[in-house]
Parts: structure tokens; C-alpha cells; sequence
């Protein structure tokens, strides 16, 4: 039986090659930061996002939603129905309708119906749509940030995208602002 | 005592996130030091404007229930 050692880099503190982070000015305190990925599009879980990103936003917590896959089709304006350039892209939009108006459960949605119960009980019960937060959301500074990549694939313009939503970026743009945040969630 | 109200913001029926939510943007408008009084009926919120307080810095300074309508009074910082 033989050991193999594997080197290792040795870890050192001193004379490091890169740029030490600016000393943080005494007594400032950093605004805490809260990053969202949403994904799924559905009515269960896009819900708590708004109510969590809105919240946030209340609560002076700088909030940012990175909004990509099933999570885009919420956020297409009212005034489209059917998006994309190609026969693909479009029967997306055309068998999951987009908008904020038209989510689905991601459980007992039984052909509308369970969409149709939670807007009746949310009505009995005071409590805000998804659109009502949505509003209030993006009037207290929540960012909604698009995924260029999934506008691509689906065939979304900008244009095609509610105006409250920031400029589309990429994974790396996720991965930095979710490291930097004081919390992510990926709902 | 009475405290010298400057704002009402009225939450009652409303549920969770829409009380808070509604004296956010009310306490946007006010200046520092003003007191703001929320009248809510979510019993979530008794726990949510304490929460509240601690996150953003304005103080809760009064806290009362009856016949099931909340009320607090704010502080903005």
C-alpha cells in the first residue's frame, strides 16, 4: 500500500497579490441586504416572494430579485399574451399564461380552480394579491433583476417585460449579490 | 399625557404584509422625531411591529389592544 501526498499550496497571510477590502468607516452601519432568486413562476411561491421582498423593502432592508426560468412569466406586461419569436417559445406562453394575474399552484391547482379558491379566501381574509404587492414592492425600491439568459430562451424582449424591472443579467451578477447579501433565498 | 399624533394609518382588515407595509410609506413622509399610530385587527401584527422596530430603528412606544383592533404607536427615528 502506498500514500500519495497531495502538495498543497501553502497557506499564507502575508503579502497577498490582491487588493485589501476599503477599512470600514467607524460607526457607519451597512445597510442589510436581502437577494431573492425567483424561480418557479407559481402562485404559492411567488406570493411569499412579494410578500418577503416587499417587507424588506419596508423594513429598510435593501431588497433584489433575481428573477429567472418559470419566475420571468410573471413579470411580462399585461398587454401580452403569447410571447416569443419561434412555434416553441410561444406554445410556453400559449399553455402557461404570463402575467402577475395568471399564476398557477404549484399544488392542487385543479384546472383553475384552486387559483380561484385562493383569490376568494385572500378577499374574505384582507389579504394583498400579487399584484397589490407586486405595486408596492416596486414603489418602495425592490430591484427586479431578469435573467438574459431565460429572455433569450423564451423569446422575451425587454419590452415584452413589465417597466419596474431592472436591467437583465446573468449568473455571475446572482452569484455576487446573493455573497454579498445577508441573506438569500432560491424560491 | 396625550401624544401629539401626526399620522393615522388605519390597517384594519388588512393581513400580513399590508400593515407594515402601509406605515412604511406613511413613515416616509413625516419627519424624524413624528408619531405615527396604527390601527390594525392581524393579531400577527403585535409581533411583527416589535420586529418591525428592532429591523428599521424607530421606536415602539405605545401598545394597546381592544375589543380586538390593535394599536401602536411609532416613533420615527
Amino acid at each position: 500500500m502506498t500514500t500519495t501526498t497531495l502538495e498543497r499550496p501553502l497557506k499564507t497571510t502575508s503579502a497577498s497579490p490582491l487588493p485589501l477590502p476599503a477599512p470600514e468607516i467607524e460607526g457607519a452601519v451597512k445597510t442589510k441586504e436581502l437577494v431573492i432568486v425567483n424561480w418557479s413562476g407559481e402562485l404559492d411561491k411567488v406570493w411569499p416572494v412579494l410578500i418577503l421582498s416587499s417587507t424588506a423593502a419596508a423594513s429598510g432592508v435593501r431588497c433584489r430579485v433575481f428573477v429567472t426560468f418559470w419566475g420571468l412569466l410573471p413579470f411580462v406586461t399585461d398587454q401580452k399574451r403569447i410571447v416569443g419569436d419561434n412555434w416553441m417559445q410561444k406554445m410556453l406562453t400559449l399553455m402557461q399564461r404570463p402575467g402577475i394575474d395568471h399564476l398557477k399552484l404549484s399544488k392542487m391547482n385543479f384546472l383553475g380552480m384552486g387559483p380561484w379558491m385562493m383569490g376568494t379566501l385572500r378577499r374574505q381574509y384582507g389579504v394583498a394579491s400579487p399584484r397589490e404587492l407586486l405595486e408596492a414592492a416596486t414603489a418602495m425600491g425592490v430591484e427586479f433583476i431578469p435573467c438574459q439568459m431565460t429572455m433569450d430562451m423564451f423569446g422575451l424582449k425587454r419590452e415584452d417585460l413589465i417597466d419596474e424591472m431592472g436591467e437583465p443579467a446573468g449568473a455571475a451578477t446572482a452569484i455576487e449579490i446573493m455573497t454579498e447579501a445577508d441573506a438569500s433565498l432560491f424560491i | 399625557m396625550t401624544l401629539q399624533i401626526h399620522q393615522q394609518v388605519d390597517a384594519r382588515g388588512l393581513s400580513c404584509p399590508m400593515p407594515i407595509v402601509k406605515t412604511a410609506q406613511a413613515f416616509k413622509a413625516v419627519p424624524s422625531g413624528a408619531l405615527i399610530e396604527v390601527l390594525a385587527t392581524d393579531p400577527g401584527s403585535v409581533k411583527d411591529f416589535a420586529a418591525w422596530s428592532r429591523t428599521t430603528g424607530h421606536e415602539l412606544i405605545e401598545q394597546t389592544a381592544d375589543g380586538g383592533v390593535y394599536r401602536f404607536v411609532l416613533r420615527r427615528k
